[in-house]
């Protein structure tokens, strides 16, 4: 797949190896085409297709099924707040109010800039730590409405590199749904996982 | 985890504490003793379906290979022990995992992890690779021939997929939509179309206490039938939300005031779903002293489920609440079934209707008639017109607030208002 460059076609390739059945590597390789182009574009799916030994159409059908696989861009830092039931009872709808007009786009938008992208989220299991969003997945709970707003005027100016659940909950959370116990060096660097075997997790004290 | 929360997470800690002892012994028992110790241990399952873990596993098909598929995909409204047992004791799930593997004579396991849970992900995914350097996972585990891989697979956000028929099509890599059971009971006919067991993140997490403390310690934990412990995530209006293991048996009233320190802010109790965003809704002071078992709660017309239990104070409009978890299940309804698919739509447009104040008189009974159109005569348990029993779900806000709370429900008809909101 000549777009990937070969480090990513490698990790591809062990990673349909590990499964029994090939098809099957079709989702850890849609992560792994999000993380070439910040979301899926046509060719990154056919290069998913090429790979695992499927068609587009059907790595489509599996691309639109999911809230995680994004067709359209994001943006750099996308922020995922949830509105489920726990999260609605502690103020999320606030939280997301002042997401969007810090942010100035409704939810499900990308800023003007291509830099922050909003989202609702259903619940993310979180709910002891309610109201909770996340920046590339990466979790903050016990969040309001002018910390929200705090983290936006972050995003915009610090522009970290790698986005640290623990370093955001420090600056912008509250209660968590249970105790953290010890923080973590690494962090993400786009609208997917973090995940060591995607290649997609960075040090963040570097 | 409590005691030494820095290192729950690491082998060196779970091992220090007598982790992986049952795993060593599990490798030289046979099948049906451990198939057995399971089944006398009553264990039921932690996902929310309640059943029987060894039954499940007695009723693994003859053909081979067969897997095994650790469900870690919590999605249901409310619910995070999981997450709390993938991030901070990854070492004892899969302790467990070996103990499932070698009594259902698996070599590969898949321990799927929802997409939204990176760090859970990470955690395990480092737990797996100590556990095969250590000679825990891999070829010949413990210097045995017994092979054992282990792949864990993330999630991209979908509910369903928490459904076991899905979460195998999920990880076939096959859009995630339930299989119609019969025929297609993992057990007989699953991952790969092979005999597979699924079983979720906590009910394996118990397998390594099991047989260390003994069938009759792990029963004497519990209360009478709900055997063994039990973790509730207690979230929403409550002083001490958190994910509390508690036997069963104690009351509601003591879960909610004594365990969770009661409704804050001088508010009162008005409603709480009693098990996650499917459960049917329950209410003081009826419910408050029934005990907290799987059959008092069923007699009462609702479940514990994935034991999620949602606290809702008096400052809370129940139709804006229930319109909430409507539109969770309309969200993540995956399509498959008209009566889900329309009417999960149809049941979250109705209610946004009656929230905004544009309710119209027959609109209850509309609500009704829809919810009849997915679970025929309302009944419970819920009578299946669908694959899987999402749908039926979404039907358990609508029946609630229409039961409890038809005042306020018609007051938001009639006022073109919410009564809640000065």
């Amino acid at each position: 797949m000549s777009k990937w460059p070969e480090a990513t076609e490698e990790r591809a390739r062990a990673i349909i190896a590990q499964y029994p059945n090939r098809r099957s590597a079709v989702m850890p390789l849609l992560y792994l085409a999000m993380s070439e182009e910040g979301y899926l574009t046509e060719a990154g799916m056919a290069g998913v297709a090429e790979l695992v030994g499927i068609t587009p159409a059907q790595v489509l059908s599996v691309a639109s099924f999911y809230t995680m696989y994004k067709l359209e861009p994001v943006g750099r830092y996308l922020i995922s707040c949830c509105t489920s039931i726990s999260c609605m009872l502690l103020g999320s709808d606030d939280v997301l109010d002042a997401l969007e007009e810090e942010i100035g786009v409704a939810s499900g938008q990308v800023d003007s800039e291509g830099l922050i992208g909003l989202e609702h989220a259903e619940c993310i299991g979180a709910c002891g730590g309610a109201p909770a969003v996340q920046v590339n997945y990466e979790l903050i709970e016990g969040i309001n409405p002018e910390k929200a707003r705090q983290l936006v005027e972050w995003l915009r100016k610090a522009r970290p590199e790698v986005i640290n659940t623990d370093e955001m909950q420090s600056l912008f959370g509250g209660r968590p749904s249970f105790d953290w116990a010890i923080a973590e060096d690494v962090g993400a660097v786009g609208p997917y996982p973090a995940y060591e075997p995607f290649g997609t997790v960075r040090s963040s004290t570097e | 985890m409590v005691e030494h929360p820095t290192d729950s997470h690491t082998l060196e800690r779970y091992q220090a504490t007598g982790g992986y002892a049952a795993a060593k012994r599990a490798v030289s028992m046979t099948r049906d003793e451990l198939v057995e110790a399971v089944k006398s241990s009553g264990l039921l399952g932690r996902g929310g379906a309640a059943f029987s873990a060894g039954l499940k596993w007695s009723f693994l098909g003859p053909a081979r290979p067969a897997y095994l598929v650790v469900n870690g995909d919590e999605s249901e409204p409310g619910t995070f022990k999981d997450r709390q047992l993938l991030e901070r004791d990854p070492h004892q799930l899969i302790e467990g995992v070996i103990i499932t593997a070698i009594a259902n004579e698996v070599h590969h396991a898949f321990i799927y992890i929802r997409g939204e849970y990176p760090k859970p992900a990470r955690r395990v995914q480092q737990a797996v690779e100590e556990a095969y350097r250590q000679g825990y996972l891999g070829q010949g585990i413990f210097d045995t021939d017994f092979d054992l891989e282990v792949i864990v697979h993330l999630g991209a956000g979908a509910y369903i997929c928490g459904e076991e028929t899905a979460l195998i099509n999920s990880l076939e890599g096959l859009r995630g939509e339930p299989r119609l059971k019969p025929p297609y009971f993992p057990a007989a006919v699953g991952l790969y179309n092979k005999p597979t067991i699924v079983n979720n993140v906590e009910t394996l997490s118990n397998l390594p206490h099991i047989l260390n403390d003994g069938v009759d310690a792990f029963k004497a934990l519990g209360h009478e039938a709900d055997t063994g412990t039990f973790l509730f995530s207690v979230s929403g209006h409550v002083e001490k939300p958190g994910n509390y293991e508690l036997p069963h048996g104690l009351t509601w009233r003591e879960l909610i005031f004594d365990v969770a320190g009661g409704v804050p802010n001088g508010r009162k109790l008005k409603t709480w779903i009693p098990g996650g965003a499917s459960a049917p809704w329950f209410v003081p002071p009826d419910h408050l002293d029934l005990p907290i078992t799987k059959d008092d709660t069923a007699k009462a017309g609702s479940m514990l489920g994935s034991g999620a239990v949602v606290v809702m104070n008096d400052s809370t409009c129940v139709v804006r609440a229930a319109e909430r978890v409507v539109r969770f299940f309309a969200h993540e309804s995956c399509g498959q079934c008209t009566p889900c698919r329309e009417g999960t739509s149809w049941l979250e447009l109705i209610l946004r209707r009656i929230e905004s104040g544009q309710g119209r008189e027959v609109d209850v009974d509309l609500l009704l008639d829809v919810s009849d159109n997915i679970s025929v005569g309302l009944a419970w348990p819920p009578k299946m017109t669908t694959i899987c029993p999402l749908g039926p779900s979404a039907v358990s806000p609508i029946i609630s607030i229409i039961k409890y709370f038809k005042d306020e429900v018609m007051a938001h008809i009639h006022d073109s208002r919410c009564p809640l909101i000065a």
